[in-house]
């Protein structure tokens, strides 16, 4: 057992630290979920080298190991780096084309992912298929070399400033079972027929409804093979896994942000850090962190073994989505009301990060499969309890 | 990084875990919980047999020469068994503070008779200030002429009515800070003046108050230099918590593997109840705890092993951490067996009292938060 990274991985992440501090500047506080959106920014990361560093040299990325992948993942969350632009395509449409995407979609879309040229949104949800994904409505009917979409997705990030759209439909509404009627398109995102509608998040985010009208797509828009979309849907969530195991690396962050307030600020005379209260919230928050950057280590290092963690990436997931609503719910309480003030306020401690924190922490339970079911597949998959 | 175990350990695990089920089943353990002396001297000989007791002892005071994790390999099957005895008191309190601190005539005198299963050791540390910390030791050890007389009660100390010696950290002078001015002995426990009770306690782990009245002890006997000893009692110490975070983990892992048995076979409303959402939740928060634990225990352990500075805030966060995971996981665990989880006859009351006294034993949680809070320099 050997719990140090390598010399190498040290002085890569070294690198990246000083790449962010060089492009963001030492001020950058960033964080909010549309200043983590900047295609110019992806673009350059692109110039550098820096998106797809997990993908195989065949494909243009740098085939680093999952070690590798997790060192780059922790530095980029640490220093808060935008990367909504093309965090998606880089996990998500990249890994599931390589797998299973024909030439003509690799060619066209793997080097445009690689530059931080294009953005993707991921359209699943509908609005009566949250949770039960697989009972989703909007279908697709061919008609000669098209196909012809109609249906409604709903709580989708970024699709008003997407390019394409990754989106699950039906296809055969006559399968033995739902799951296996399920297809995966690439729709460009100015399809006549396709429209967006804005659905405001209380944390400052802003996600859509995308409305399909009719919309006419060539049918080479199927990713893989017809029907086959579950299948994809549930393998394509294994390349998030890396990315997840270094989730606690942003929370740090913010503890650290925490933990120096605490140390500089006095109330009623006396430091906040010297509080006994406060000091045991604090170092109960520091061992949660952690338990969840080990489970996040456990993940990658069964990854780079070669083995698929899944009952490992649910628990993480559970873990660290569960810390966030505590952290955030911590940073407010040491703030006290200093804590209630929102950015732009002089008095607002760190801008009102923390502020924002606590309305976007909820977001994290909720999304990429909801915590009730994540402990289900807990329980089924990774226990053998009954159904 | 490499998170794997070796072989050997994998071995290790293996072979501990099928001696032990075969060893010591629960009704061995029920038994001895009642029993005076609280252990079996005749499967603490198989256990000698197998090398157990010089696991990290160097060859040549015929021990195993094996590694620090291994040892926590072992304590980790040990706690998943619940074994009763003084294997803890004697080779994690008793061995590892002479091998690091001990005169070469004291490892020779002491070291192989461990190994063989012939000498039962104890560390006397706390004291009724109930301290964890050097300011709580205040029992006296005076010098008269070759010897020096301790004076004052220890409590809480693990078979002390079994042990052969008492590592006893006392105070020979009243120092500029807490931790100046302590020394340790190796205290025969049958010398005059030395009365021992055991003290019933939650987890019939047979703690004792020792009463040492006039207790000679020959200068030869000490431990380490005198008036410095802290350094060795905290490494003691720092070696005792994570071995400790060991038979913790293995604990929580029984705990919850019975739970999976049981909930898997107990049928209510038709169905096995394991099939219910919620029972489904509370197992999956049960592993989360113990994939935790188990990572934390490890990490630590490592650091402990390979002497690395960080290693008393990682000690400090794996007990901190592991405390509450145990009583979480018990806990649930009786839930889920229903009324018959809090029968006697029922196993899974075992591990529940375990939790709470592993919790109470070198640092409850508030005091490891308190450590960790200090190391982020609050």
């Amino acid at each position: 057992m050997d719990f140090r990274f390598t010399a190498q991985q040290e002085a890569f992440r070294q690198e990246v630290r000083d790449f962010l501090r060089s492009e963001l500047g030492p001020d950058w506080r960033g964080g909010k979920t549309h200043e983590m959106f900047s295609r110019e920014f992806s673009r350059k990361l692109g110039k550098k080298g820096w998106i797809g560093i997990g993908w195989p040299k065949e494909y243009g990325g740098l085939g680093r190991p999952h070690m590798d992948q997790l060192v780059f993942g922790e530095e980029m969350l640490y220093g808060r780096a935008p990367s909504a632009a093309h965090i998606l395509a880089q996990n998500m449409v990249g890994p599931t084309l390589m797998n299973v995407g024909s030439e003509e979609h690799k060619k066209k879309f793997l080097p445009m992912i690689l530059s931080g040229e294009v953005v993707f949104c991921l359209a699943y949800t509908e609005p009566q298929a949250g949770s039960d994904l697989a009972s989703l409505q909007t279908n697709a009917r061919a008609e000669g070399d098209y196909f012809i979409i109609n249906g409604q997705k709903t709580f989708i990030s970024f699709a008003g400033d997407a390019d394409y759209g990754w989106i699950g439909v039906r296809t055969d509404p006559n399968a033995p079972k739902k799951h296996r009627g399920i297809s995966i398109f690439i729709v460009d995102m100015k399809t006549p027929g396709i429209t967006t509608r804005k659905l405001d998040t209380m944390f400052d985010h802003t996600l859509y409804e995308v409305f399909f009208d009719d919309a006419k797509v060539h049918k080479s828009c199927v990713v893989g093979q017809l029907n086959q979309g579950w299948y994809y849907i549930t393998q394509a969530l294994d390349h998030e896994r890396v990315f997840m195991a270094a989730t606690i690396a942003g929370y740090q962050r913010i503890f650290d942000e925490i933990v120096e307030y605490a140390k500089s600020t006095k109330r009623n005379g006396i430091p906040l850090s010297k509080d006994p209260i406060i000091r045991q919230k604090l170092s109960e928050m520091a061992i949660d962190l952690h338990a969840g950057r080990l489970l996040g280590y456990r993940l990658a290092w069964l990854l780079e073994q070669g083995i698929v963690p899944f009952s490992e990436a649910s628990i993480s997931k559970v873990f660290t989505s569960e810390l966030e609503k505590r952290l955030g719910n911590l940073g407010m309480q040491v703030l006290g009301l200093y804590g209630q003030l929102q950015r732009g306020t002089p008095q607002a401690p760190y801008d009102g990060y923390l502020e924002w924190e606590y309305r976007f922490s909820p977001m994290q339970a909720v999304g990429g499969g909801a915590n009730e079911i994540q402990r289900i597949i807990i329980a089924i998959a990774g226990l053998g309890l009954p159904r | 990084m490499n998170l794997d175990l070796t072989e050997e350990q994998e071995m290790l695990r293996t072979s501990a875990r099928d001696f032990l089920t075969k060893e010591c089943p629960k009704t061995l353990v029920r038994k001895l919980e009642e029993d005076e002396k609280g252990y079996s001297p005749e499967l603490w000989r198989k256990m000698a047999e197998l090398g157990w007791m010089g696991l990290v002892l160097p060859e040549q005071y015929n021990g195993m020469g094996m590694g620090f994790l291994d040892l926590i390999i072992l304590l980790q099957e040990m706690g998943r068994n619940i074994l009763p005895g003084p294997f803890f008191s004697t080779v994690v309190l008793g061995s590892l503070p002479i091998l690091n601190a001990g005169t070469e005539e004291q490892k020779k005198e002491f070291l192989p008779k461990i190994a063989k299963g012939d000498t039962i050791l104890t560390l006397a540390f706390t004291e009724p200030s109930v301290r964890y910390d050097a300011a709580g030791v205040q029992i006296k050890a005076a010098a008269q002429g070759d010897s020096f007389v301790i004076d004052g009660t220890k409590l809480f100390v693990e078979n002390a009515h079994i042990a052969d010696y008492i590592i006893c950290v006392t105070r020979t002078k009243k120092g500029t800070t807490p931790e100046d001015g302590i020394t340790l002995f190796l205290v025969d426990a049958k010398s005059p003046g030395i009365k021992c009770e055991v003290m019933p306690t939650i987890g019939a782990d047979k703690l004792c108050e020792v009463v040492f009245k006039n207790v000679k002890v020959p200068k030869s006997r000490m431990l380490g230099k005198l008036h410095e000893g802290w350094s060795i009692t905290a490494r003691a110490l720092e070696y005792a918590t994570i071995a400790k975070c060991a038979e913790m983990v293995g604990g929580q892992e029984a705990a919850l593997d019975m739970t999976l048995a049981y909930v898997k076979e107990r049928v209510q409303y038709g169905k096995p109840i394991g099939s219910f959402q919620v029972i489904q939740h509370y197992c999956a928060n049960m592993w989360m705890n113990v994939e935790t634990s188990r990572d934390i225990l490890y990490k630590a352990a490592w650091n402990v092993a390979e002497g690395l500075p960080e290693s008393a805030n990682e000690v400090a966060v794996a007990k901190g951490w592991i405390n509450e995971a145990y009583k979480f996981v018990t806990e649930r665990a009786v839930q889920c067996h229903g009324a018959i989880g809090t029968t006697r006859d029922h196993d899974i009351g075992l591990y529940y009292r375990r939790a709470k006294a592993g919790e109470l034993a070198f640092g409850d949680t508030d005091f490891q938060k308190e450590l960790v809070a200090q190391k982020l320099g609050l």
